[in-house]
């Protein structure tokens, strides 16, 4: 688990420009410019400020996010009985795959959990097929039925003793 | 809906992220030989059409300050669990709350919500909460507590 104190490494700036940008960033053509003059930065600031918190990884990506459900694609979560002194070598057996969108440990018996993510349900069984024959490991698959939240809104300002800005 | 040729090149361009430069869906066009308008209606259709769920910022949960995350399982009545599990997945500090297929007999939970606090006790704190909500159409219920991330990289399209 990461150390708390890593929880640290943002201000109550990026603290609003996180929580602003959990929404949508406008089509404009200087987008970045339009969402500081809604938090009273100017455009460099706001590239700078997200330029250091990829960096430092407080942020895991900026950009569109895709819903491949909606192409045909397909997002299937799948679990491991992974054997401890297996688990790094499964790991990598299993990150390599491109497939593989997230792969998170568990304290469970299905100690590995993780999330397959292809253009064709088709191509979801090839992967999680590899994963078995690569693993020699049962591999068990929880498709999706239905969707009813998809995203945290966390409350980062709260979590500084500021006021939660909602969009 | 299916992806055509700029739909693909668009996704693969931006998979892994819009350029962070003044003008991106500039920068974008100019990686494509298109203009920014061009990038900008595509995206705005698809974000129309659901293809893309949101252009922004994907916080890092563990980093933010939210360290404890439980997937929390349960087996909630048939009848009752498209009803109930909308209400779940609008309760604070629920991400993702999904209705899967179970796996009996060894797994019998059909709803599954992911719950971050910044403490273990604050999750166990949500996962009453839900269980409440619940209430006896939950027959049983469990939580999977993650102690790493392996991976992290969202989708990537084959063949870019």
């Amino acid at each position: 688990m990461a150390p708390a104190e890593t929880a640290t490494d943002f201000d109550a700036r990026d603290a609003l420009l996180i929580d602003r940008l959990h929404g949508d960033l406008a089509l404009t053509d200087h987008p970045f410019a339009t969402v500081g003059a809604e938090l009273g930065m100017d455009e460099d600031e706001v590239l700078e400020r997200l330029r250091r918190l990829l960096a430092q990884g407080v942020l895991t990506r900026f950009g569109p996010l895709y819903r491949i459900e909606s192409a045909g694609g397909m997002y299937v979560l799948a679990a491991l009985e992974v054997p401890a002194e297996r688990f790094d070598a499964v790991t990598r057996i299993v990150n390599a795959l491109p497939e593989v969108a997230h792969n998170y440990r568990r304290e469970h018996r299905l100690n590995m959990w993780f999330v397959v993510a292809a253009e064709s349900p088709g191509q979801v069984d090839d992967a999680l097929a590899r994963i078995a024959q690569q693993t020699g490991l049962a591999v068990h698959a929880f498709p999706k039925e239905r969707e009813y939240a998809v995203e945290l809104r966390l409350p980062l300002l709260a979590a500084q003793g500021e006021t939660h800005v909602t969009r | 809906m299916s992806l055509d040729e700029f739909d693909r090149q668009l996704v693969g361009a931006t998979q892994s992220g819009l350029p962070l430069v003044p003008r991106p869906y500039e920068a974008v066009g100019a990686m494509l030989g298109v203009s920014s308008d061009a990038v900008r209606e595509r995206f705005a259709q698809m974000l129309r059409s659901g293809l893309i769920r949101r252009i922004g910022a994907v916080p890092n949960h563990y980093r933010l300050g939210f360290v404890a995350n439980g997937m929390t399982v349960w087996d909630v009545n048939d009848a009752q669990v498209d009803h109930l599990g909308a209400r779940v997945g609008a309760l604070p500090g629920v991400s993702h709350c999904y209705r899967r297929r179970r796996e009996l007999p060894h797994w019998p939970y059909n709803l599954f919500a992911m719950l971050h606090g910044r403490s273990r006790e604050e999750v166990e704190r949500q996962r009453i909460d839900v269980r409440a909500l619940l209430g006896p159409a939950c027959r049983a219920d469990d939580v999977l507590y993650s102690t790493a991330i392996l991976k992290k990289t969202g989708l990537r399209l084959s063949g870019d």
